[in-house]
Formats: C-alpha cells, sequence, structure tokens
C-alpha cells in the first residue's frame, strides 16, 4: 500500500509539473492578451517533434536547447504577425484564429512527420532505473523530466517575482497603458511573453515526447485537460496553475489506483437489478471514471468559485 | 480547337477511371490511420497491400487486378460509416476492417441496412480482427465474415493453458474499455472460475481506449495488488505501451495476452526482460517451420521492416480470391454464398472452415511464448534477436464453440 502511495505520488507529481510548464505559458498569455491560446498545445508537440528531428541529427541535449527556441520563435511570429493584426478585430476573432492555427499546425506536421507515431526514444545516458524502491523501479528518464519541470518552475518565479523583467511583465498584465506611457513597447513584451510562453511548451514536448508518444494526436490528447487546469487555477495565475497542475496530476493518478465502487461502499445491488443500466453505474470504480474527474473539477470549480481557485476576476 | 481539346482533357480522365475501375476489384480497407490505432492501422494496410501484390502476381482475382483503397477511420465508429459510405460511392463492393469491435459492429449493421435498401448493389464487409463473440452470435449478419477467431475462442484456449500451469495463483484482468475489453474480462471471470477455482482475481481493470499514453499508474497498481499473471486483450499502442510501462517499472510477471506481437510490443518485453514469460494467443507466428509461412514471412521482411501480424489477412485475402474463383463472379452476393461452409489450406498450415450458421471462421490456433531463440526459430522480432516459440497447437476441432446466431439469408 506504502509502495503504491510513493509511486503514485511520484507519478502524479510529474505528470501535475509537466501540464504546469504548459499552463504557465497558456496562463500568462491569457492575461496579457485577454485570450485562451488554443493553439498551445500544439505547440508542445511542435516541441516533441522538433526534439525528435534535432535529436536524430545532433543528439538529444542539443535538441532540449534548440527545439524549444525554434518553437519559440514561431510562437513569437505567431503573435507579431498574426495575432497582433487580429487583434483589432476583437477577440472571438483572436479566439478563431489560435482554433484555426492548431488545425493548421495538425496538418503540417501529419504532412512532414505522418499520422503515426515516431520512434522518440529515451537517451541511452538516462535509459536506466534511478532508484527502485519495495522493488519497484523509477526509470531515471522520469526523474530527469521532474527535476527540468522543477528547475524551470524555480526559474520562471525568480524571474517574474525579483527581476526588472518580471516587474515589467507583472505591470503590463494589470496596466498595459500605464507600462507604455513610461516608455516600454509593450508590443515588444507581448511578443517576448508570447515566445517564452510556446517555448515552455515546447520544452515540455522535448521532455515528454519519449516519455510519452510523439505523434499527431498529442496535442489533441492534452488540450482540454490543460484548459481544466488554466480555469482551475484561476484564469491569468500562475501559482494558481501551479497548484492545480499538481491537483490535477494527483487526482488522476490516485484516481487510476482506486478501485471503490458505490457496491463497494454499499454492498452489492439486489438481484432485481443486476441486468439493468443501474448495475452499470452501481459497479463502476473510481480507477474507470479517472479521466473524467479533471471535468467533474473543471464543472464544480465554474459552479462554485467560478474565478477559479486563485483567480482574482470573474471570466 | 482549344474548345475540344479543352473537352477531351476532362473527358479522357473520366473515360480512364470507367476502364480502370472494370479492370479491378477495389477492397476498401477502412481503418486508423491517425491517432492512437495508427501504428496498427498502417501495417495492416501495408499487409493488404503486400497479399494484393500476392495475388495480382498470379493474375488477380478472376484476372482482374486487386486493389486496396485505405480510409482512416480514426478507429472512430462514426467516421467509419461516413468513411464505408465514401468507398460504396466510390465503387467499392468489398470492404475489411479490424481494429475495434465498436467500429466492427457498427460498420455491420450499416452494411445489413445498406445492403437490405440497396437489392442488387450489395457490399461484402470481411472482418480479421474485431473478435467481440456478438459478431458472430447475438448481432450476426450474412454479409459479415470474420477471419479472426472470436475473443471467447482465445480465452477458451489461454485458460485451457493456464489449467496446466500450476504457478498461476493470483491473476490480474486489465483490458479496454469497451464491448471487446468486457467481453474479455467478464470471458476471463467465468473460464477462470470454471476451470481453475483457486485462482484469485486480485484486479479487474478497465481503462480508457486508446487514449493513454503512460501506463505507470496502472503498473503501480498491478505491482500493489500481488499478481503473478496478468490476462489482458489489449491491442495496438494499448499493449506496446502497458509492456512498455511493466519494464521501466521492473514488473516481473506472467503476461496472457491476445496481441503482444503488435508493433513495440516485442521491444518492451525485451527492455523488461521477460524472457518466455509473455504469452500470445493467434491463428500463426513465424517459427512455426512451415514452408509456405516462411517463405511469406522472408519476402514481406525483406519489403518492410515488421514481420507477419496478420496471418488472419493472408487467409481472408486467399479466400476471398478462391471464393470469387468457385463462383465465378465478383458479385457479393454470390462470393458470399460460395464463402459459406468453404473449406482452405490456412496460411500457417492445417485446415480452416467458414462455418455457414455464423460466418465465423475456424483455423488452428497457437499458444506462442517470447523470448530466447534455439535452432527452431529462425525469426525474431524487432531487432530484438528474441522471438516467438510455439507452446501449444490448438487444432481446428478443438476451437468450435457453439453459436446463438440466426442468420437471415437474403
Amino acid at each position: 500500500m506504502l509502495e503504491l502511495i510513493v509511486i503514485s505520488t511520484l507519478n502524479g507529481v510529474l505528470f501535475g509539473m509537466l501540464l504546469f510548464l504548459m499552463a504557465s505559458g497558456l496562463t500568462v498569455i491569457f492575461s496579457m492578451l485577454g485570450v485562451l491560446n488554443f493553439a498551445h498545445t500544439s505547440f508542445y508537440m511542435l516541441g516533441a517533434f522538433f526534439g525528435f528531428q534535432i535529436s536524430r541529427w545532433f543528439g538529444f541535449w542539443p535538441a532540449l536547447f534548440i527545439a524549444p527556441v525554434l518553437a519559440g520563435l514561431i510562437g513569437a511570429a505567431v503573435e507579431r504577425y498574426g495575432l497582433r493584426h487580429v487583434h483589432k478585430n476583437g477577440h472571438v476573432a483572436e479566439l478563431l484564429f489560435t482554433f484555426g492555427l492548431a488545425f493548421a499546425i495538425e496538418e503540417i506536421v501529419q504532412i512532414i512527420w505522418g499520422k503515426s507515431p515516431v520512434d522518440f526514444r529515451v537517451p541511452p545516458s538516462l535509459d536506466f532505473p534511478a532508484f527502485t524502491i519495495f522493488s519497484t523501479n523509477y526509470p531515471a528518464y522520469k526523474m530527469f523530466m521532474l527535476l527540468v519541470s522543477i528547475g524551470i518552475f524555480v526559474v520562471l518565479l525568480i524571474t517574474l517575482k525579483r527581476t526588472r523583467i518580471g516587474m515589467i511583465v507583472q505591470a503590463a498584465l494589470s496596466h498595459p497603458h500605464m507600462v507604455g506611457h513610461l516608455g516600454h513597447n509593450v508590443g515588444h513584451i507581448f511578443m517576448m511573453v508570447f515566445g517564452v510562453g510556446t517555448a515552455l511548451a515546447a520544452v515540455a514536448g522535448v521532455i515528454a515526447g519519449p516519455a510519452l508518444v510523439t505523434q499527431s494526436n498529442m496535442a489533441g490528447l492534452l488540450g482540454p485537460i490543460l484548459f481544466v487546469v488554466v480555469v482551475v487555477g484561476g484564469l491569468g495565475s500562475l501559482p494558481g496553475a501551479f497548484i492545480a497542475s499538481l491537483l490535477i496530476g494527483l487526482l488522476q493518478t490516485f484516481a487510476v489506483s482506486m478501485n471503490g465502487s458505490l457496491a463497494g461502499m454499499f454492498g452489492p445491488l439486489s438481484p432485481d437489478y443486476a441486468s439493468t443500466w443501474l448495475s452499470d453505474i452501481w459497479n463502476v470504480t473510481v480507477a474507470q471514471i479517472a479521466p473524467i474527474l479533471p471535468y467533474m473539477l473543471l464543472v464544480l470549480i465554474l459552479a462554485f468559485r467560478p474565478m477559479g481557485l486563485l483567480g482574482t476576476r470573474e471570466s | 480547337m482549344r474548345k475540344a481539346m479543352l473537352a477531351a482533357a476532362i473527358a479522357f480522365p473520366l473515360f480512364g477511371s470507367a476502364a480502370l475501375a472494370e479492370d479491378t476489384v477495389k477492397i476498401g480497407y477502412i481503418d486508423p490511420l491517425s491517432g492512437g490505432g495508427a501504428s496498427v492501422g498502417e501495417v495492416g494496410f501495408k499487409t493488404y497491400e503486400f497479399l494484393a501484390d500476392e495475388l495480382n502476381a498470379k493474375g488477380g482475382i478472376l484476372g482482374k487486378k486487386v486493389e486496396i483503397v485505405p480510409y482512416d477511420n480514426k478507429t472512430n465508429p462514426q467516421e467509419s460509416l461516413i468513411q464505408a459510405q465514401k468507398a460504396i460511392d466510390s465503387g467499392v463492393r468489398f470492404l475489411t476492417q479490424g481494429n475495434g469491435s465498436a467500429v466492427g459492429a457498427a460498420l455491420s449493421d450499416f452494411v445489413t441496412k445498406y445492403n437490405e435498401r440497396n437489392p442488387g448493389h450489395e457490399v461484402l464487409y470481411f472482418n480479421y480482427a474485431a473478435v467481440d463473440p456478438v459478431l458472430t452470435n447475438e448481432k450476426c449478419s450474412f454479409w459479415h465474415f470474420r477471419w479472426d477467431a472470436n475473443s471467447d475462442i482465445k480465452m477458451e484456449a489461454l485458460t485451457n493453458y493456464i489449467k496446466t500451469a500450476p504457478a498461476v495463483k493470483k491473476v490480474y484482468l486489465i483490458n479496454q474499455d469497451y464491448s471487446f475489453g468486457e467481453s474479455v474480462r467478464t470471458t476471463a471471470r467465468k473460464m477462470l472460475a470454471a476451470k481453475r477455482p483457486d485462482i484469485e482475481i486480485v484486479g479487474d481493470e478497465k481503462h480508457p481506449l486508446l487514449k493513454i499514453t503512460d501506463f505507470a499508474p496502472y503498473i503501480a497498481k498491478i505491482k500493489a495488488s500481488g499478481a503473478d499473471s496478468v490476462i489482458t486483450g489489449n491491442w495496438g499502442q494499448d499493449i506496446s505501451l502497458l509492456l512498455k510501462a511493466a519494464a521501466d517499472a521492473g514488473l516481473k510477471v506472467n503476461w496472457y495476452t491476445y496481441y503482444a506481437s503488435g508493433t513495440g510490443g516485442p521491444t518492451a518485453i525485451k527492455q523488461a526482460g521477460l524472457n518466455h514469460q509473455v504469452y500470445q494467443i493467434a491463428e500463426g507466428i513465424p517459427n512455426l517451420g512451415y514452408a509456405p509461412a516462411d517463405a511469406f514471412e522472408k519476402a514481406l521482411r525483406a519489403k518492410y521492416d515488421f514481420s507477419n501480424f496478420y496471418p488472419r489477412a493472408a487467409n481472408e485475402m486467399r479466400m476471398f480470391a478462391a471464393a470469387a474463383e468457385k463462383a465465378k463472379s465478383l458479385d457479393p452476393v454470390k462470393v458470399a454464398e460460395a464463402l459459406e461452409g468453404m473449406e482452405f489450406q490456412v496460411y500457417a498450415g492445417g485446415t480452416g472452415v467458414m462455418r455457414k450458421d455464423d460466418h465465423q471462421f475456424f483455423q488452428p490456433m497457437y499458444i506462442a511464448s517470447f523470448g530466447e531463440r534455439t535452432e527452431k526459430e529462425p525469426f525474431d522480432e524487432e531487432k530484438t534477436g528474441w522471438g516467438w516459440k510455439l507452446v501449444a497447437k490448438i487444432d481446428t476441432d478443438q476451437t468450435m464453440l457453439p453459436t446463438t446466431c440466426k442468420m437471415e439469408r437474403p
């Protein structure tokens, strides 16, 4: 039992940190532009595919740096030459723009790399069990993923809270006009934040690619859950996104490891109901509904605390 | 002059394709070519193309060239029906599909209704891997033919083997959460209870179909349950990623599977060091020592980087050709009538029969384990050096299970 708890905690924190790498960019972009970037997970996918291709040519370690930079540059270009022009036409146009962009990126990835999974492997230098607890191995690569995510989180936090750049970014979030009047180029800051945000998503892509599956539907698989994270955490709140990421990571992992069902709690149904639809609901286990739990959480949050856990405004 | 040329340019391709349509037999391959099922869908498509080439090299079917037309259904029943309609509209009269029994049930239903409404333009559905038993029982159809052994036949064989393995004491069931996975787990429970009442079922898991990219939480749970064996009907990325996560966590149990030989499976088994601890039940494996199958295997491997995962597809295509020649027609109704009750020398050796009552094909089945090879096993998998070794053979008559099908014939 203890073993299950320890391993599930590790897995849950790891999944949560991956979510946070993406959610951090998404939530900051939302605060600035006031628009949910539907194409955000597409940059995660781009990161994975760039990482795969570059690691073919130069090895995994260069890929870990080059792929996010490339994706970040594309992200910055999207903001500079796409979103900024669409901005004039209002939020709906921006939303549609990012929505279309997500489809475009998916199609382009399919054209270049095909529709089936690519063979993106864990680098040999990290392909060993890091440690063994209660006779279960924990892969070194997963430990590496965890450390990278935590490292980026710390750097991000320090940059935003302790440096001048961070202060300007924070100011631009709430008072863009004032920041502009003080002589800062707000458009430039937006572009930079968009670029960094998408680069963070791409980092998540590069490190998740070998551990999960690198294929053209990976953006679609993660997209919905990412929005759950951002809404639950509170739109625009970085600490909120952090807490929500961990919460959802742990929630999903622990739910999988639970076997409880209504039948387990209250005993089996009387035989009269055994073949009706009621027995399906009665016997469904927590593990089985694990994938929908985050969405149930989303509904509850929207019903009882629409601004999210740490959000400051209704949205 | 220019107008005339333009008219000709438009008209000629039309004539061209019309002429082509009469010279070819088109088989619509409706299976996932994107998404979580793509890795198996793609291998299946290439295998069918290879089989079409084999038939074409012998002059095709009734002198007509065989062509496989791919339709991507994304493992989605609704999408499959759209693709099936698209295929029919472009002149396809024979559909084949395998991945996903939910898709299989939808297609069988669609084809049956279509044929009712369009007499004279019937379409046949050749099922090569959707193994939910209902397709040849409650929901059987005259227009549906299944070449893979259904789930109950496979489970019957696996549990018969487990009956002889006293080391199996605690079993964990993990399956995909849809009709097929449900049928695997209920049958496994029923058959184990009858054959080995001493076995304890320590876990009975259902997970979303083709959506999970990291099975680590599930593996942690299997580990915590203290199971010594796992039974799973998982296919596609759901089996390879499950085995991969088991390898990462160092889980050492015996695996009784339907589809462990799928893409990525052998690599994960080798990585986990599960030497002859992963079993698979199938209608054929490499290393059976049957010369025609070996020759096919060699030719396929020379062309592609995968081995023959679908002996049943070979049986399907070859029997289709034989049935058409027997009926001397490519009319789907006549082909269907010729297929009924047809006996056939199968891909891996021995005789199989397409039972008339339910259109289920019965054939010798093989339980094999994956691990180190001897000189009797020339073929390895995915460059691991390990290969499949025969553990038990089940003859055709031993696989016959009763059916509840009440076939409605045209």
